[in-house]
């Protein structure tokens, strides 16, 4: 049984989940956790908790009905985005890995950022599915139905990084549409600390950078299609709606917060 | 000398059921148009406009650094998509005689073979692609897929058949479902063409 990134998971799980020891995170993120507003509160780190996960994979659920984030995503693209494309990549992952089982120990998060342990024949596979596996289950939660805007550390965070919480918006937008072919763009953490918007093709993540993703934004024709076909510009925009900004924030380690 | 658009050589809807006519209409429209207007953006007021866009591609270590990636993203994407409409056809289908069949059993083993390989060399390129059936120096054939607008130009290979396996292709009316795409293509290939671009790129 895999640990299943979740919305909303139990203090405990949270603790077990620190306790396990997340690369550069501090375990003060559990206080920062009890002493925040009920949001927050309730929303974790999702890139602990989801990198610790171990083979086998299992799609996590939507935390929310398919049709939640209508206007700005619409319930068929929903469907089929988690359903068809999120549960493919873990089937996959899973049949890649089914017979590696010196990897089904190893976390989710240290596979995608040392791809060179995985054996050359199914290293592609990994790559790939294992990839559209995590940020898949990291996408979900980063959206909600009526979000509230970025908190005041939020967005102090956001000023000192970019100058503010719309150039910020700004630039990640642009990065998001200068995406040629499919891929994401993201907001991730470098080891110094330092916040970067950066790009991956396909489903590469940001943790074979070196880098932890924060936000991230999946471009691929897919996500958008069946609603703004070759309008991209207007599903990012329509986007910005959803975001789910204390899930960014519970992304951030706490001493960022 | 700037590039166009060429017009679709059929309806919108003539390939119905296969590829529907509200894609068509958007890939050609929106996609295509796309790609011939940031490929003449990139290159306005240089010598490659007097080029032919194939050409440009095949020289694309030339094209200065600061617009090389514009000219080979929507350089390969304009004349990717001029080649993709002219292979298929109301009237497509079956399977090619004369020279073109001859050469695919001698590369492929037999009509059929070479079908399956194409089709699952397009179907697994993973993202956005192309999966093409191109002539090399020699006159040989080979299958491989692109990624992106990427062009067998840019080997120096002559592309005589491509199938497109960006989602905008099929997602409309095969979402996920991209194999059923790829089967149901075959329905609408216009063999008559790839046997005319292979005696071109042979002859
Ligand atoms: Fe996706
Ligand atoms: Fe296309």
């Amino acid at each position: 049984m895999s640990n299943q990134p979740e919305a909303s998971v139990g203090r405990r799980r949270v603790l077990k989940s620190l306790a396990l020891g997340a690369a550069g995170l501090s375990l003060t993120g559990l206080t920062a956790c009890q002493d925040s507003e009920s949001d927050s509160a309730a929303a974790v780190s999702l890139v602990t908790t989801l990198g610790q996960s171990t083979y086998p994979f299992e799609v996590p659920p939507l935390p929310y009905a398919p049709d939640a984030l209508q206007p700005a995503i619409d319930a068929e693209t929903m469907r089929l985005h988690h359903g068809a494309h999120h549960q493919g990549y873990t089937d996959k992952l899973n049949a890649a890995l089914a017979d590696a089982s010196d990897l089904h120990d190893v976390p989710l998060r240290d596979l995608l950022a040392d791809l060179e342990q995985v054996p050359t024949s199914i290293r592609e596979a990994v790559r790939n599915n294992g990839g559209g596996y995590y940020n898949h289950a990291l996408f979900w939660p980063s959206m909600r139905a009526e979000p509230e805007g970025p908190s005041q550390a939020l967005t102090a965070v956001l000023r000192e990084a970019f100058g503010g919480v719309d150039a910020f918006k700004e630039q990640f937008t642009a990065a998001a549409l200068d995406v040629f072919g499919s891929g994401w763009a993201w907001l991730a953490r470098a080891p110094n600390g330092a916040l970067r918007i950066v790009q991956t093709p396909n489903q590469d993540t940001p943790l074979a950078q070196g880098l932890l993703p924060v936000l991230g934004i999946d471009v691929w024709e897919h996500a958008y299609y069946l609603n703004y076909q070759n309008r991209r510009a207007a599903y990012v925009e329509a986007w910005w709606d959803v975001v789910n900004w204390q899930q960014v924030e519970a992304n951030l380690p706490s001493e960022q917060r | 000398m700037a590039f166009t658009l060429p017009d679709l050589p059929y309806d919108h809807d003539a390939l119905e059921p296969y590829v529907d006519a509200r894609t068509m209409q958007i890939h050609h429209g929106k996609h295509h148009q796309g790609y011939t207007n940031k490929l003449n953006n990139a290159i306005e007021g240089t010598k490659w406009e007097r080029m032919p866009a194939e050409d440009i591609l095949s020289h694309i270590d030339e094209v200065p650094n600061d617009i090389r990636t514009a000219v080979r993203n929507n350089g390969g994407g304009y004349v990717n998509h001029k080649l993709f409409w002219t292979v298929m056809s109301p009237d497509g289908g079956g399977a090619p005689s004369g020279a073109l069949a001859e050469a695919i059993e001698d590369t492929f083993g037999s009509f059929d073979a070479f079908k399956e390989t194409f089709s699952s060399t397009a179907g697994s390129q993973f993202g956005s692609g192309w999966g093409w059936l191109v002539v090399d120096d020699d006159g040989n054939l080979h299958v491989y897929s692109t990624p992106n607008q990427d062009s067998p130009y840019m080997k120096g290979h002559t592309p005589i058949l491509g199938v497109d396996v960006w989602e905008h292709a099929y997602y409309l009316h095969y979402q996920n479902k991209r194999g059923d795409y790829l089967s149901n293509w075959w329905n609408v290939v216009n063999w008559d063409q790839v046997a005319a671009n292979y005696a071109e790129a042979t002859s």
